[in-house]
């Protein structure tokens, strides 16, 4: 016969679990399971002062003298990438590269990003330790802040792993008119390196396609080279860089908001073998395919030499190149000459770019 | 890329055009049977280096457009119903059915997935055996050899949520279709140089000794073009009509016989419609009745379908190289790649589609001195 | 229908029932389905269509039609130069 007396030696108190290995959807609850969740993942590698301040907001100085001239660049953008991570890069990565890129595209110096978190219930938090230091990284190597963000947790399936929205502020120098309806007849269009490894990248990584290869995502901050395009080009009439819909559908927002026509050499875009050899197997045209590192830059016939120049001196124009003109017409378009001779026009993306067997 | 860049080159594309101009003497209408063949034509800009006597039209020769459209609808009837994982080529998921497309059906939760090649859909069904996975198997006789093998495999695998929706069409009764047509403008014809691969160019024969028209069987990459059109030139301007390889590195007269006795153990001639065309009397392969039991149209009830071709659409008359898109009172306007209103515009293979992003030749004539 | 490209054999084995090769299309690889072409061996090319070997592709017969097509173009510019009076210049 037992004992059926209580001992209370097995009591204990139970305390909740830390969950330190996922996340739950307490981590958005905005109490001590989200601060902890900052202290522990975010802010050992993606601090600043002001975010340290604690405050609901940054506050910040820009960095002019008194009297100086000049406008403020502000750009924002959404990141969700799938998979997170790939050869060459990750969303977070990524996520800093774009939003400094787009601030770049003005002129102007990057200087102050926020960075909001959707986090996926579920997602592991080692996930998210690799792409907070990989934000870190390109931070610093771009040379700009992170100064405000944010967490927020959605329940699983409502988001694919992890979103980042990204804005940046910099600051464009009074005398700084670039744009793209800025292109004019005469000038000359550069490209600062090889088309469509990005996109392929992402695509490898995904592994619905079942291929492989050694392509890397040239995810990548530009400013530093923009920078010297701009102290050797200081005429630059066009920076944008080809991001989603690739170059073709980027050289067509420039031709139209330029009312001009851009007239491109096929033969000399670059292309990587393997790029071309996968948009070959699948049926895609590299011309269409996301870049996340590249710059295009339309500057006057003069200044093209000496803007191709300092491309390639910098690690990321290695392989920059002149790839057409700009004239008067056929106002709007893109045309492209062919390897063969021929000449066809080059339109935007219509949607999604899929495999194909035709 | 070896094997294609040398059949790129600029200066050997030169000079097969250069002999091209060098020997015709007349205007002459050849006509290709191809997708792939009008997208390469279109995006390397050969069409506008050929001498002006040489029109090219381009056939029926894009499985997607020649779909029905009777089939479109059941594909995406089937789609629409729970529990399926609905597989397809990327060509088809922007085709229009007569109300919507496969797009449409995935935004409103269908599971609609794009591969790449019909052994991935059997993959995803091994995956997911609480699911009946069907692939849309469309083609012409290029793509049965892997459309089959997925049914070989599904069958050795005892799998039984695999299936295929199959509109499969051959290109012979097409070019018999469009030849003895009272309209027919085509006097020489630039085979499919992938259907030939598997097929063999046997059967081309008594279609050139009937209709008294040379047939080139023809491969892909601008000179490989060239060089078809340069063949079948030459036996137009001798008044002969033979039919003769211009792929040699990939085709032989028999073709490839083990796949097409692949081919013929899972398929067997049907009736088929052709969209914008209409039937055509065993043009087609369906599934043998050993393998009914794969046929998706006989595993989902799909009997019950409206079809609606839009009215505009013009589709029938590009497809048999009587009209070219730009004579179509939509193209461009109602009908462009982003809103389309037949299958020719949607498919990159289409004509509509291949002249609308490639065309616009009163420009690049304007241009052949820059 | 015929996106078909020439790649190199570089792997075949089994999975499950069929006869499956790695396929090196110039640096990118895919695996494809060689059912169709059970002469094929390590290091030989096919024409390869949705993850399918179509069918064998001839090093010798590629190499034979480009020889061709060379000896047509010199001819050819040949011609064009004897049409214009002007020197034959090679290469293009």
């Amino acid at each position: 016969m037992t004992n059926s007396f209580p001992t209370f030696e097995g009591a204990y108190c139970p305390v909740p679990l830390r969950h330190n290995d996922q996340i739950v959807m307490g981590h958005g609850s905005g109490g001590r399971m989200t601060s902890e969740l900052i202290q522990r993942v975010f802010t050992p590698f993606l601090s600043s002062p002001p975010l340290l301040e604690g405050n609901d907001f940054a506050r910040v100085s820009l960095p002019f003298e008194a009297g100086m001239k000049g406008h403020l660049s502000i750009s924002t953008d959404s990141h969700i990438v799938s998979p997170i991570f790939f050869r060459g890069g990750d969303i977070g990565r990524l996520s800093i590269c774009g939003t400094v890129n787009d601030v770049c595209m003005a002129g102007a110096i990057p200087l102050y990003l926020t960075a909001g978190f959707i986090l996926e219930e579920g997602l592991p938090v080692e996930f998210i330790e690799i792409v907070v230091q990989s934000m870190q990284a390109a931070a610093q190597e771009a040379g700009v802040q992170v100064i405000a963000g944010d967490t927020k947790v959605v329940e699983k399936g409502k988001a694919d792993g992890l979103f980042i929205n990204t804005a940046g502020v910099g600051w464009i120098p009074e005398d700084r008119i670039i744009g793209g309806e800025q292109a004019r007849p005469g000038d000359v269009v550069l490209i600062s390196g090889t088309m469509g490894d990005h996109g392929i990248a992402v695509l490898a990584a995904r592994g619905d396609l079942g291929f492989e290869t050694g392509i890397a995502s040239d995810v990548a901050p530009l400013n530093h080279l923009i920078h010297a395009v701009l102290a050797a080009a200081p005429h630059t009439h066009v920076l944008r860089d080809p991001t989603r819909g690739g170059l073709a559908t980027t050289l067509n927002e420039i031709a139209v908001q330029s009312n001009a026509g851009i007239w491109l050499e096929e033969k000399t875009i670059p292309i990587q073998p393997e790029v071309r050899a996968a948009c070959e197997m699948l049926g895609f045209d590299p011309f269409y395919i996301a870049n996340e590192g590249k710059v295009i830059v339309i500057v006057p016939p003069d200044e093209a030499d000496a803007a191709l120049k300092a491309m390639c001196s910098n690690r990321y124009g290695e392989m920059a190149a002149r790839i057409g003109t700009v004239k008067a017409d056929p106002a709007g378009r893109v045309l492209l000459k062919t390897s063969i001779g021929g000449t066809r026009i080059m339109d935007v993306l219509a949607g999604e770019m899929l495999p194909r067997i035709c | 890329m070896r094997y294609v860049d040398e059949f790129r080159d600029a200066g050997l594309v030169k000079g097969v055009l250069d002999e091209i101009r060098h020997i015709v003497t007349r205007p002459w209408v050849l006509m290709e049977i191809c997708g792939g063949q009008t997208h390469s034509i279109m995006q390397s800009g050969l069409d506008q280096l050929l001498p002006r006597e040489i029109e090219l039209v381009h056939g029926p020769g894009c499985p997607v457009c020649v779909t029905s459209l009777e089939l479109i609808d059941k594909a995406l009837a089937i789609a629409s119903q729970p529990g399926v994982i609905f597989c397809s080529f990327g060509d088809m998921l922007r085709v229009p059915g007569s109300q919507q497309d496969l797009y449409s059906i995935r935004a409103r939760g269908g599971q609609v997935k794009v591969v790449y090649s019909p052994l991935d859909a059997v993959r995803i069904a091994q995956e997911n055996p609480d699911k009946q996975v069907v692939f849309f198997a469309i083609g012409f006789e290029t793509t049965a050899p892997p459309n089959v093998t997925s049914v070989i495999q599904a069958k050795a695998l005892g799998l039984k949520n695999y299936s295929v929706l199959v509109s499969h069409v051959c290109v012979p009764p097409a070019m018999h279709a469009i030849l003895g047509s009272p309209q027919n403008r085509v006097q020489g014809f630039l085979a499919a140089g992938h259907v030939c691969a598997v097929m063999g160019y046997w059967e081309y024969l008594p279609i050139a000794g009937k209709y008294h028209v040379p047939i080139t069987v023809t491969g892909f990459e601008p000179l490989d073009l060239a060089q078809g059109i340069l063949m079948t030139v030459r036996q137009l301007e001798a008044g002969i009509y033979e039919v003769q390889n211009a792929y040699t590195r990939a085709v032989s007269q028999e073709g490839n016989r083990t796949a097409q006795a692949m081919i013929f153990k899972v398929l067997q001639p049907v009736d088929r419609n052709w969209r914008g065309i209409g039937l055509i009397p065993m043009s087609g392969w369906g599934l043998r009745p050993e393998y009914a039991d794969f046929d998706a149209e006989k595993r989902f009830d799909v009997s019950a379908i409206q079809t609606r071709e839009n009215e505009i659409c013009i589709a029938g008359q590009i497809l048999q190289g009587l009209k070219k898109p730009v004579q179509c009172p939509a193209f461009g306007t109602l009908c462009t790649p982003q809103t389309p209103l037949g299958a020719p515009m949607v498919s990159s293979e289409g004509a509509c589609n291949a002249y609308f992003r490639f065309g616009n030749l009163e420009l690049s004539k304007k241009n052949e001195t820059r | 229908m015929c996106l078909g490209v020439p790649g190199k054999i570089t792997a075949i084995y089994t999975s499950g029932t069929l006869q499956m090769a790695k396929i090196d299309f110039g640096g990118v690889i895919r695996e494809a389905c060689i059912e169709a072409v059970p002469e094929a061996k390590i290091g030989d090319w096919t024409i390869i269509h949705a993850g399918f070997a179509l069918n064998m592709m001839s090093e010798e017969e590629a190499q034979e039609t480009l020889d061709a097509l060379r000896q047509l173009a010199l001819i050819d510019e040949e011609i064009n130069a004897s049409e214009q009076n002007l020197p034959a210049t090679f290469g293009g």
